[in-house]
Formats: C-alpha cells, structure tokens, sequence
C-alpha cells in the first residue's frame, strides 16, 4: 500500500479544505480574490507533485500512476487554472461570483485527477461523482440569476441519470466478471473467450453513461442549454477539465479491461463519434449567442477525439491525446474572449454583438480569429495536428466511412466558425466592449499564443502522449 | 456464501434490480409534472444497482460489492442534497418546480 503515490490528490484535496477553511472566515465581499488566487497557487504545486510522480499502483490495485495518468491530470489542472483566473476576471464586475467557486472547481478537477488513475471501477464512480456533484453546483452559483439556476438543475437531472445508468452497468460487469479492479477483469475476460451477455450489456450501460459526461450523440441534450446558462467561467471549466477525465476513464477501459471484446464495441463508438461530428457542425449553423455555439463545437469536437478511440489502437490513443491538448488551448482562448464581451459591466453574449471587434479591440479579434481556425484545422494552428493525427489513425484502422464523415463535418463545421471570424472583421460595427480585466487578457493572449505556437510544443506533446498511449497499451 | 441467496438463487434479484431500473428511467421520462418525483426516480436507479452489487457480492461471497454499496449510498446522500439545494434556488427565482417550466433556454 504505497499511498505516497497519491501525494498529488492528498495535497490537492488538503489544500481545498483550508481554503475553504479561510474562506469562511473572511468578510464575504472580499473573500473571492484571496480564494482564487490560493487556489491557483494550490493548482501549481500540485502540477509540479504530478509532473515528478513516480510510475506505480497503489491501495491495493485500486489507483494507478503511469504516463497517461500523468498527461489527463497535467491538462486538467491547466483547465482549472485557466476557469479560476477567467473567473477573477469575470467576478470584478457587477456581477460577484462567491468564494466558494474557486474551492469547487479544485474539487472538481481533484475528481478529475482521481478518475485518471482510477484502475477499478469503485475509484472511477467516486472520482467522476466528485467532480460532477461539484459542477452541478457550480452550474447555479449565480444564485440570483434563473438561467443559471435551470443550467445547475437541468444538468444535476441528466448527469445524475447518466451516473446511475453508469453504475447500474457496473454492477452488472461486477456480477459477471466477479471483480471490480481492471487487471482482474481484463484477466476474466481473456481467460473465458466467451463474453457473457450481462458483461455487453453492461459494458454499454457504462460507455452510455461516460457518453453522457462527454455530451456525446445522442447524450448531448442538456450541453446547449447548461453551456448557454451556467457563469461563462463555469462553461470554460466544463469544457475542459471533466471531459479530459471522461475520455481518460473511456480510453482506460476500453483499452484495459474491456480491450479484448473491442469487436463488440468498436461499432458503437464509431456510430458515436460520426453522429456527434455531424450533429456538432450541423446543429451549430443557426445559433445566435455563442456560449450556445461553443457547446454545439464541444459536441462536435468530442466527436473528432473520439474517433482515435474507435480506431483502438495505440495510434489512435495518441491523437486522442494530441487532440484534447489542442483542445484545451483553443477553447480556454475562445473561452476568453467570451468572457471579454461586456458592455458596461453587463455580459453580452450574441454574437451579433461581435460586430466590429476587428477595429475595436483588434487584439482580441485576433486571438478569436486564431482561435477559430484552430477549431476549423487549418495547418499551423493546434487544431490541425490533433484532427490530421486522429484522421490518420482512423485511416490506418481502416475506418473509412468514418473518416469520410469526418471530412464533410470538418468542412460544415468550418462555414461557422468563419461565420464568427466575418462578424468580427467585416460586419459593420457596434458598440465597443468594456475594458477587458487583466486576467481575461492575460488567458486570452496565452492561449492565443499557444495555439498558434502549438508547433513548437508539438515534439514534445506528442512524445508524452506516445508514452501515455504505450502505457495503456501494456 | 450467503445462504439466502444460495436458496433462492440469483435470479430473482436481479428481476427486481432490472424492474427498480425501468421504473426509475420511466419516471424520469414520462413524468410531467414535478422534479421532486424525478429525483425520486433517481434516488430508484441507484438502488437497483446497489441492489445488485449485494446480489452479486452475496452470491461470490466477495466483500468489495458491498463496500462499494457502502460508497454508493453516501454519494446518493450528497447527491440528493445537493439535488435539493439547487431545486430550491431554482425555485427562488422561479417560483415553480414544474417540469414544464423548466425550458426558458432553447435552439
């Protein structure tokens, strides 16, 4: 029992604690700054206790630490850090964001970190009920704004059904393969040859509820609206962080203990990945405001990533993992300059309201433009390296309707998001935004530059991500 | 191994988990009316499943389905007051907990 491995968790959650701790001491207008900034603080430190972990297994087969883990736990922490520091941001305003928010997407993203080392399926229900329980409640932390407080509900409705359906799937896959850790299911599995039905239904029941808090086709219903009504913060976090983690615990288990039947369920992520693809750009066509918008591109975007998963192989996990780097960069950057759009202390989030941005602040305009081409995939931008790597492995596999799908999405996806680039360059133009804080610029023009400079990095990204592949591999 | 289970066999617990199941996901989808009755449902989900894991354990004579049980019934708690918690703003600024209502947002 190595507990030391889980130093990173420990401290995370420790830390959580005692903010919480001064936060409740505090007086309550003043508590936020101090709280975020702790929090960021928090984040750091347990960036570097991540990044210098040894590789291991830990309480009794229960938590693992190996290349993989690592790499979903260092993009989830860039993640929060990016929401908490939007958040600041976003809080100086009219509208107050209580302290507590900070606190809860440490706990959140603690979630995250615990579902991506989880390697038996009781380590991967607590983690992932951790960190949704705690997005629930960030849904609504604007307690006095209704839209928020539909986003929190809608999503604690849909997400505790997905919960429940992923741990009925669970005890079913307990009661036939008789255990609960991944190695031993693995063994189970290859060890009979013959796949009982309850393991397949179960195995669906799980890939359902994951599906679920990927806002995958056809689990996607509540994204529009929960993006649209939740703190555009909040939004960001959820972007980012909890699906790092779901395809970390959907890439883990599909690769490990249920990576010997990948006949049977190869075809339904296929049909998952190329539903969400067509949905994401298609459904994205006649939106207005563009939280709305950035929900129908996560949709889509999950789709991309997932079909590295349906290639199943090592390849395959590799694009998947370049492309939710590239991901994070471009939409923490989008995500920024949303935060940006105020008039007169007021959020405005058409994106009509765009309009003239180009001559008004040119410099967010740009971040927005890279951005967007970023998502479209053209060539220097980060985008284009997690869709050319996740497009080639699924070409290798040998799936090419889906690749074909993929294709015709990319290019429908791509009207839209050039729709946003001509609002901001040549519509005729309104009036400009607020100032934007100093954190809100400082995100923005970060993640600008990494996604346009995600060429430089892609040696290095790319080789962690081989390794995190050759880890789940063997 | 539990001689209950031993007697009656597997069966029959696994019949009313699946049932608890249908009833909970029909609740959630053919209800109208009040998102109480909902989180209901929910809270019916869960306990199939729980329901299941005692089954399975008790039949293995294995520990870690029950601990899991364990586990599970807590997260429900927290799952269920955070579920209220936010009902009850909801409610704040609504003044309605009908399921109708809750559809301002769309496209």
């Amino acid at each position: 029992m190595n507990w030391l491995l889980s130093l990173p968790e420990l401290v995370l959650a420790l830390c959580a604690l005692v903010i919480l701790a001064a936060g409740v001491l505090q007086k309550k207008d003043e508590a936020f700054l101090p709280c975020a900034m702790l929090s960021i603080g928090a984040f750091v430190v347990t960036g570097f206790l991540v990044a210098g972990e040894q590789d291991g297994i830990a309480y009794n087969g229960m938590f693992v630490v190996d290349a993989f883990s690592r790499f979903i736990k260092l993009l989830a922490i860039i993640g929060g850090v990016a929401a908490i520091a939007l958040s600041v941001g976003y809080s100086d305003g009219r509208r107050r964001l209580p302290f507590e928010m900070p606190v809860l997407v440490l706990f959140s993203t603690l979630g995250a970190m615990v579902m991506a080392s989880s390697s038996s399926l009781m380590t991967l229900f607590v983690g992932l009920e951790l960190s949704s329980l705690s997005i629930y409640v960030l849904c609504a932390t604007e307690r006095d704004r209704p839209a928020a407080a539909e986003a929190g509900l809608k999503y604690f409705i849909l997400g505790s059904l997905a919960s429940g359906l992923l741990l009925y799937g669970m005890s079913l896959v307990y009661g036939y393969a008789g255990t609960m850790d991944y190695a031993p299911i693995a063994a189970e599995i290859n060890n009979s040859g013959i796949v009982p039905l309850g393991l397949v239904i179960g195995t669906v029941f799980i890939i359902v509820g994951l599906a679920f808090k990927l806002s995958a086709v056809p689990f996607h219903m509540w994204t529009p609206d929960v993006y649209q009504g939740s703190p555009t913060p909040v939004t960001a976090y959820m972007a980012g962080a909890p699906k790092f983690a779901a395809f970390a615990l959907i890439l883990r288990i599909m690769s490990g203990p249920f990576g010997a039947m990948s006949l049977r369920w190869q075809l339904l992520i296929e049909v998952i990945a190329a539903l969400s693809m067509l949905f994401g750009s298609f459904a994205a066509i006649p939106q207005r405001n563009i939280k709305r918008l950035m929900a129908y591109s996560s949709i889509g975007h999950m789709g991309y990533a997932m079909m590295g998963l349906a290639a199943a192989s090592p390849a395959g996990t590799t694009g998947t993992l370049v492309y939710l780097s590239a991901y994070l960069v471009m939409n923490a950057g989008t995500f920024g300059v949303i935060t940006a759009m105020r008039r007169r202390g007021h959020e405005v989030t058409e994106i009509s309201d765009l309009a003239g941005l180009g001559r008004n602040n040119p410099c967010l305009a740009l971040i927005l433009a890279v951005c967007m081409f970023s998502m479209i995939g053209v060539p220097p931008m980060a985008g284009f390296f997690g869709k050319f790597m996740v497009f080639a492995a699924a070409w290798h596999a040998g799936l090419y309707p889906l690749v074909a799908v993929g294709a015709v999405s990319a290019i429908v996806g791509a009207f839209y998001y050039l729709r946003l680039v001509k609002v901001v360059y040549f519509d005729p133009a309104v009036a400009p935004f607020d100032r934007p804080a100093p954190s809100v610029s400082f995100v923005s023009v970060a993640m600008g530059l990494a996604t346009v400079l995600f060429l430089i990095g892609l040696g290095p990204i790319s080789a962690a991500a081989q390794a995190a592949a050759q880890a789940l591999a063997s | 191994m539990n001689s209950a289970i031993a007697q009656i066999g597997l069966g029959p617990f696994l019949t009313v988990s699946a049932a608890l199941l249908v009833l909970g996901v029909f609740g959630i989808f053919l209800n109208r009316k009040n998102i109480i009755i909902i989180m209901m449902s929910m809270e019916l989900i869960l306990l199939s499943a729980n329901l299941n894991f005692v089954a399975f354990s008790g039949a293995f004579g294995d520990l870690s389905g029950q601990v899991m049980v364990l586990f599970t019934l807590t997260i429900a708690a927290a799952e269920a007051a955070i579920g209220l918690a936010i009902l009850t703003v909801y409610f704040r600024n609504r003044g309605s907990i009908q399921v109708e209502d809750v559809a301002t947002m769309k496209g």
